[in-house]
């Protein structure tokens, strides 16, 4: 983390022109490939995009909130459902995606509010999310019978909903996204919301966040309300996993309750340990790097992707616990470093540990 | 007369299981603060010992038995290859074996197939009024809280159990009193595992054998666990009573996932009102 | 309502800790602008005293009152907006961002915008930490990340600040410093400072209050205290006392 901050500046500290340059440069590279891609590579990268949602989610909330939630997919796959079943009840999709944004905000209010104002320890609070997500699972899986209707939509247990509309381009309903108009509609989504969360964490508001996961007690002895901060950190990001589970419908124009099993929330936990959260570019960078991954040993004929995923996790927990970029980072940094010190003599680099914020809750 | 008896043997049934299930992890997480995730897969490979060993023609008690012994030493391994390098790190412990998680369940899947499979138990039923009870269940109810007091005894009143609730608490002490805590925390690791995969030996023969079967147990370990508060066994002793009786009578009236969402309901409530825990104000124990 | 007519009072505040008291029975009084210092050997209760000021611990019971708000069961926040500032006695900073950021997150709280980046240029500069001001908390020395917790204090402008051993791990200049910083702070808000030196006791301190066993013994005048043969006998085989 503070390679990162030594290479990069603070996170709270405005971008500068170097990380404008890069946004544009990526967004213009992002624009242009379908001119030159098939079909199947817009899926491929759309899903990449829209997982990246997810995991920014979560990489947001734990790096900079200093919450690991779980709930982020739970919030996922309820954004999906409310999409589709919206969109099937009523044939109109843009509000279905506003809906899809708000209702797992509404949620994360009230699961916020039992937990943060409860004033439960981090690793409760992780644990509570978790175990909602696998309850919520749990209740999805068992609307099998046809008695679990919401208006005519019958939500067909273990099955999924495989009739999930496509997205209705806004301003002319009558016309629908077709897979290269959600490769844009994702790709945008996914780089507004770095870019939004990317200046958020500049205003007053993303500076106390950071401030209070560093130290809640001296945050509250300066005046600050830690809690309210928290729970609107926990808000917003639950949002953010509702979009991107609303973008997941339109994507396969299918969900099922596999959205939201502990498979689906390891990966993005995977996603995030692979990037590292000290940035909010890592969760992106590791969701694309876990997908082809993952892909790639799908069409190697692995049998269980989870046997490697699990190594995978295992293996930046004990050995990169930073995740890739901070460690590269790091390694940048130290090479650096001895050079210059080699020239002058100077003194050592002096690093703390990864996360010593998340560690001194408990 | 028979409506009543009905009604205490499914929450007596269901109290049951909430401890066998989080027992282990009472020990693991409540004493040693060590967030084992994979959890479920330890009752998962419980399970599947206990069907090898008794399609290989061992009597299923003595099949139970193996299973926990047999646990116990994977856990011991665990403990050895990851947990022991991860101790005073929570989040990670919990990452790790999350990821712990993920392998074991991926390697069952690729050895034994997703299929399931059953245990037996032969065991006949009591009938009460018009209604049968498997007596195998009742047995198990008695196992559950058998378990429970004789761990319970194990710590109170043995030599050992002082050790280690000595080693848990102040590790440092301990040391300097000449405890040898490396081991102290490998076997305490060990034994936790063991109740675990024992509890997952009791457990197969009422559902049928998955390699995903553990998912379907972790979130009820952890509730039990975390609404304990601070003492593992009292602690578990009361929250099982508690959210076995939600969950027996929800069930009962409804369906089990009702049960478990009325289980989870109840959990965040009552964190909400004591955050520490049903033990959270209890000043001693265990 | 009236004005009240100390600025801080408690009454038989009592804090016990499982079956032992810590706190037993305290009736503090403070005056605006008194600048006072509470001695005291160790375990005397004096930072659990402060801990329930700030509301980090809740009293078994009494009562705390700022300028005559009853404030025994607020939380940290609502104590720190009446105006109370604390300095821990182990330092309590925010290790993971820079000088500068630490000092901006106390003073955003009292100012908006321009003006709260105004108030973190003089509170750096009067604790002459600008040089340090983008580097990062957690490298600093033990001493110096006192005064950064001092300066986040000072960055709150509170009326009443609470200083839990400000000098620990101070050089002599340094602690000579501090006294000064202190002084000035004096002059718009009321102090409460815990030390063991002495030295920088008698250099600052108006009255001293001094805590045994939960309870104030005494409270008077430094040369007064000095001569008190009851004090000298609880810090007696101590060399703080001279």
């Amino acid at each position: 983390m503070w390679s990162m901050i030594v290479l990069f500046g603070a996170p709270n500290a405005m971008p500068k022109w170097w990380w404008w340059c890069f946004v544009g440069l990526a967004s213009l590279v992002g624009l242009i490939i379908p001119s030159f891609t098939g079909w199947d590579v817009h899926l491929d990268l759309s899903i990449i995009f829209i997982f990246g949602m997810l995991a920014l989610s979560m990489g947001f909330l734990w790096g900079f909130g200093g919450m690991l939630s779980f709930g982020q997919t739970a919030f996922f796959g309820l954004g999906g459902y409310t999409y589709a079943v919206w969109g099937l009840n009523f044939e109109e999709t843009t509000f279905a995606m506003t809906l899809a944004v708000a209702l797992p905000m509404v949620v994360a209010l009230v699961l916020g509010y039992f937990m943060i104002y409860g004033r439960i320890s981090a690793i409760y609070f992780t644990v509570i999310t978790l175990v909602v997500t696998i309850v919520l699972e749990k209740a999805i899986r068992a609307t099998s019978d046809e008695r679990f209707v919401i208006g005519d939509v019958w939500l067909r247990g273990q099955n999924g909903i495989s009739t999930v509309p496509d997205l209705q381009i806004p301003w002319d309903p009558g016309e629908t996204f077709f897979v290269t108009g959600v490769y844009y509609v994702a790709f945008i989504l996914m780089v507004l919301s770095y870019v939004g969360l990317r200046l958020l964490l500049t205003t007053p508001f993303g500076r106390v966040l950071v401030g209070i996961r560093e130290n809640e007690r001296r945050s509250a002895l300066l005046g600050y309300d830690a809690r309210r901060y928290k729970l609107m950190a926990f808000v917003l990001a639950g949002g953010l996993a509702g979009l991107s589970g609303g973008m997941y419908g339109v994507w396969g124009n299918f969900v099922a309750p596999e959205m939201m099993n502990l498979n689906s929330a390891a990966s993005v936990v995977i996603y995030v340990i692979v990037g590292g959260k000290a940035t909010l570019i890592g969760p992106l960078v590791g969701t694309g790097i876990v997908q082809v991954l993952t892909a790639w040993l799908g069409t190697a004929g692995v049998g269980q992707v989870n046997l490697i995923l699990g190594l995978v996790m295992i293996a930046f927990v004990m050995i990169f616990p930073q995740g890739v970029l901070p460690s590269i980072g790091l390694a940048i940094l130290y090479c650096l470093r001895r050079v210059r010190g080699a020239a002058r003599g100077g003194k050592r680099p002096a690093f703390a540990p990864t996360d010593t914020a998340l560690r001194r809750e408990e | 007369m028979t409506e009543a008896v009905v009604y205490l043997y499914q929450i007596g049934f269901s109290i049951g299981i909430f401890i066998l299930v989080s027992l282990g992890l009472a020990i693991i997480f409540g004493m040693m603060r060590v967030i084992n995730l994979a959890q479920g897969e330890f009752i998962m490979l419980g399970a599947y010992i206990c069907l090898f060993t008794t399609q290989a023609g061992v009597n299923f008690w003595v099949a139970a038995l193996i299973a926990g012994l047999g646990v116990g030493v994977f856990g011991i391994i665990v403990e050895r290859v990851l947990i022991q390098f991860l101790y005073g790190r929570i989040m990670d412990t919990l990452l790790a074996t999350w990821g712990l998680s993920l392998f074991m369940v991926g390697l069952v899947t690729t050895v034994f197939g997703p299929q399931e499979a059953g245990v037996e138990a032969q065991l006949g039923k009591v009938w009460v009024g018009d209604y049968s009870i498997p007596e195998y269940n009742l047995v198990l109810i008695a196992i559950a809280f058998l378990l429970l007091i004789l761990t319970f005894c194990l710590w109170r009143f043995t030599r050992a159990g002082l050790i280690v609730r000595g080693t848990m608490q102040n590790p440092g002490m301990a040391a300097a009193l000449g405890v040898n805590t490396r081991l102290c925390y490998m076997l305490t690791f060990g034994f936790g595992s063991a109740l675990t995969g024992f509890a997952g030996a009791i457990i197969a023969p009422i559902i049928g054998n998955q390699p995903t079967m553990g998912s379907f147990y972790i979130a009820k370990a952890f509730i039990t666990v975390i609404s304990g508060g601070h003492l593992p066994l009292v602690g578990t002793l009361y929250a099982s009573g508690l959210f076995g009786a939600t969950d027996g009578i929800v069930s009962y009236f409804y369906t089990q996932v009702l049960g478990e969402i009325a289980v989870l309901l109840a959990a965040i409530l009552l964190l909400r009102l004591l955050p520490q825990g049903i033990t959270g104000y209890f000043r001693r124990g265990l | 309502m009236a004005q009240a007519e100390y600025l801080l009072e408690t009454r038989d505040l009592v804090k016990q800790f499982g079956g032992v008291s810590a706190i037993g029975g305290v009736n503090f009084r403070l005056r605006a602008g008194e600048l006072r210092c509470l001695i005291g050997p160790n375990g005397a209760g004096k930072s659990t005293f402060f801990k329930m000021l700030t509301a980090q611990h809740k009293p078994t019971s009494g009562q705390i009152l700022f300028e005559g708000h009853d404030i025994t069961r607020a939380q940290s926040h609502h104590v720190s907006r009446l105006g109370i500032g604390i300095k821990n006695q182990v330092p309590d900073v925010f290790d993971g961002v820079s000088v500068r950021e630490n000092v901006w997150l106390a003073a955003r709280y009292r100012f908006q915008g321009a003006r709260a980046n105004q108030r973190v240029d003089e509170v750096l500069e009067r604790l002459s930490l600008g040089a340090l001001a983008e580097q990062m908390v957690g490298e600093l020395a033990h001493g110096q990340r006192q005064w950064v917790e001092f300066g986040m204090v000072v960055a709150l402008e509170p009326k009443l600040i609470l200083l839990d051993e400000p000098t620990a791990g101070m050089t002599v200049d340094e602690t000579q410093r501090t006294a000064e910083l202190i002084a000035e702070a004096n002059r718009t808000s009321t102090i409460v400072v815990v030390e063991h030196d002495m030295q920088f006791i008698r250099q600052i301190a108006q009255l001293v209050t001094v805590f045994h066993q939960g309870k104030i013994l005494v409270e008077d005048t430094m040369q007064a205290i000095q001569a008190n043969e009851t004090v000298r006998d609880i810090y007696l085989g101590k060399s703080g006392i001279a």
